[in-house]
C-alpha cells in the first residue's frame, strides 16, 4: 500500500451529490483503488480532521473538494486540504462557481437566520435561539463554524488547480481526470496546465443534436418549460424556452437537451466570458422578434416584452452568482423621491 | 453590508458633500458620439463627471460591459445609439434596447437602483440633446449618491 498515490474528497455547502458521483463511474472506481488509497472522506467513512492535519505538507496527491464555502469551517478545511495536497480540485459547480448555495448571495446571514431559525411555519423558536461560534457550558467551550454573510467559491480562498464543473461532474469527465491523474502517477505523464477546466472548451450549443434554425433566429414568445409541450428534435431556445446553452461550457454531453429539459447552466460559463449571466442576457435578448413596426415600439413596450423573463438574476445565474462579476446583490442608501 | 461582501473594496465611506460622481457614458460611432462631439465643439456646458467611451454600435455594448462597470464603482452607465430605424447598422439599436431593458431588471435584482443605468437615443445632430441628457442623468445619480459597491457601509 505503501506506493499508492493519497487522495481525499471533502464536502463543503454542497448537496453530497458529487460526493456520489465519484462512485457513478462503475468499474472504473478499480483504478481509482489500484493506485490510490482514500484518506479523508467524511460521507464515506470516519476520519478525523487533525490526522490530515498531522500529515506533512503536499503529501495527499489529489484532493477533490465539492460544495462551495459557506463558514468558516468550510474554508478551514479547504485551506488544510490545500496545504496537504499536491494538486487541489475544485469538484462540481459550488465549488467551482458557488452552485446552488451561491444563490443566498441575494440575501445575508441575517435574512438567512430569520428565516431558517423564526419564520418557517415548522420553526418553534420564540427565543430567537441562533448558532453562536462559541458558548460556555459547566463542561467547558463549545464552538460552531462562523456563518458568513455570502457564499464564495473555492478558488477565492485557497489556490485550486484545475475544476470540474457539472452538477454533478459527469461521469465521462471524472473518468478524464482519474486518467489524467493514473497517467501521471503510473507513466509520468504530464498533468494538464494549472488552471485547466476539465471540460471542453465550446458551448453546449456545439454538442447539442437539435436542430436549429441557422439564419433568421427568432422567438416569438418565451415559455416556461411546463407551459408547452416541447418538440424533442428542435432546438429549445428556438421553441421560446430558456436554455442556458448558448453561454455555457460543453462537456456534459448535453444530458439535459437529450431528455428534453433546457440547459440551467451548471458548467458554468466558457473561457471568453467574464459573467454567465451577461452572456444568456445578450444572447437572449438578441433572439426575441424584431418586426417591421420596431421603430414605433415604445420604451414600456419593450419593458413588456422583456417582462416575459420570470427572475432573470435567477435563470441566468442559477449556478453562478458568486462567480459572476457582482457577486452578490448589494443595497442602494438612499431611494429615488418619486 | 458586512466585511465579508466581496464588493465593499477597500474604499473608504464617501460622504455626500464631496460626493463626485463616475458616470460611463457609451456612445455609438455614427451618431452620439458625434452628438457628443457637437455639444463639445458648441461649447455647451456640462458637468464633467462622465466619461465617454466609443463603440462602433450601441449593439456592440456587451451586458458584460454594463455588469463590469458597476463591479468597478461606476455610479451610473448611460448607453446612447441612434434613434430607432436610424442605426447605421439597420437593427443594432433593436438589440440595445431589448439587452439594456432586461439589464435594468437584472440590476434591480442586484440591488441597484435601476435609474443608475440609462439608455437614449442621441443622433449626431443633437448637441443638445446630449448636453440634456448628461445633465439630467448626472442629477439623477447625485441623488441616488455613491454605488453601493463603491460606498462601503
Amino acid at each position: 500500500m505503501a506506493d499508492k498515490i493519497k487522495i481525499a474528497q471533502y464536502w463543503g455547502a454542497g448537496c453530497g451529490g458529487c460526493d456520489v458521483a465519484l462512485l457513478d463511474i462503475d468499474a472504473k472506481i478499480l483504478d481509482v483503488h489500484a493506485i490510490a488509497e482514500v484518506v479523508f472522506w467524511p460521507i464515506g467513512f470516519d476520519g478525523k480532521l487533525s490526522e490530515i492535519e498531522a500529515m506533512p505538507d503536499k503529501s495527499i496527491t489529489v484532493s477533490f473538494y465539492n460544495g462551495a464555502i459557506r463558514n468558516s469551517e468550510n474554508e478551514h478545511v479547504a485551506k488544510v486540504l490545500r496545504e496537504k495536497s499536491a494538486v487541489m480540485i475544485a469538484f462540481g459547480s459550488c465549488a467551482c462557481f458557488g452552485g446552488t448555495p451561491g444563490l443566498a448571495n441575494v440575501t445575508n446571514k441575517k435574512e438567512v437566520f430569520q428565516t431558517v431559525y423564526k419564520d418557517t411555519a415548522s420553526t418553534d423558536n420564540p427565543d430567537f435561539v441562533t448558532p453562536q461560534t462559541q458558548l460556555k457550558v459547566p463542561e467547558g467551550e463549545l464552538d460552531l463554524p462562523e456563518f458568513y454573510d455570502s457564499v464564495k467559491t473555492l478558488d477565492e480562498v485557497v489556490d485550486v488547480d484545475y475544476f470540474m464543473p457539472g452538477c454533478p461532474p459527469t461521469v465521462n469527465l471524472i473518468a478524464l481526470a482519474v486518467d489524467a491523474v493514473a497517467k501521471h502517477v503510473t507513466e509520468g505523464a504530464d498533468l494538464p496546465p494549472k488552471g485547466a477546466v476539465i471540460a471542453s472548451d465550446k458551448t453546449l450549443c456545439d454538442e447539442c443534436d437539435r436542430e436549429r434554425v441557422e439564419t433568421g433566429r427568432r422567438i416569438e414568445k418565451i415559455y416556461q418549460s411546463y407551459e408547452i409541450k416541447a418538440d424533442p428534435k428542435k432546438c429549445l431556445l428556438d421553441q421560446g424556452i430558456i436554455c442556458i446553452g448558448p453561454a455555457t461550457r460543453a462537456g456534459c454531453g448535453s444530458m439535459c437537451p437529450k431528455a428534453n429539459m433546457p440547459c440551467r447552466g451548471c458548467m458554468g460559463p466558457t473561457k471568453a466570458v467574464m459573467d454567465h449571466g451577461g452572456s444568456m442576457l445578450s444572447a437572449l435578448s438578441s433572439l426575441l422578434n424584431i418586426t417591421d413596426s420596431e421603430s414605433k415600439l415604445s420604451e414600456e413596450q419593450i419593458m413588456e416584452l422583456m417582462m416575459q423573463v420570470k427572475d432573470p438574476l435567477g435563470t441566468f445565474y442559477a449556478f453562478t452568482l458568486p462567480k459572476s462579476l457582482l457577486k452578490r446583490t448589494v443595497t442602494e442608501k438612499r431611494k429615488r423621491k418619486g | 453590508m458586512s466585511s465579508a461582501t466581496p464588493n465593499a473594496g477597500g474604499e473608504h465611506k464617501l460622504e455626500q458633500e464631496d460626493f463626485e460622481p463616475r458616470i460611463l457614458v457609451f456612445c455609438c460611432n455614427w451618431c452620439s458620439y458625434a452628438g457628443a462631439d457637437l455639444a463639445g465643439v458648441s461649447r455647451l456646458q456640462m458637468p464633467p463627471h462622465f466619461r465617454v467611451i466609443r463603440v462602433m454600435c450601441s449593439a456592440r455594448v456587451d451586458p458584460e460591459f454594463v455588469l463590469r462597470a458597476f463591479q468597478k464603482g461606476a455610479d451610473g452607465v448611460l448607453v446612447a445609439g441612434c434613434h430607432p430605424a436610424d442605426c447605421h447598422y439597420i437593427g443594432g439599436n433593436y438589440r440595445t434596447r431589448r439587452r439594456i431593458a432586461l439589464l435594468r431588471i437584472l440590476l434591480q435584482q442586484f440591488g441597484f437602483d435601476p435609474g443608475r443605468l440609462k439608455l437614449e437615443w442621441i443622433s449626431a445632430g443633437e448637441g443638445e440633446r446630449f448636453q440634456k441628457t448628461i445633465v439630467e442623468f448626472t442629477d439623477v445619480v447625485n441623488e441616488l449618491g455613491p454605488s453601493p459597491v463603491r460606498g462601503g457601509d
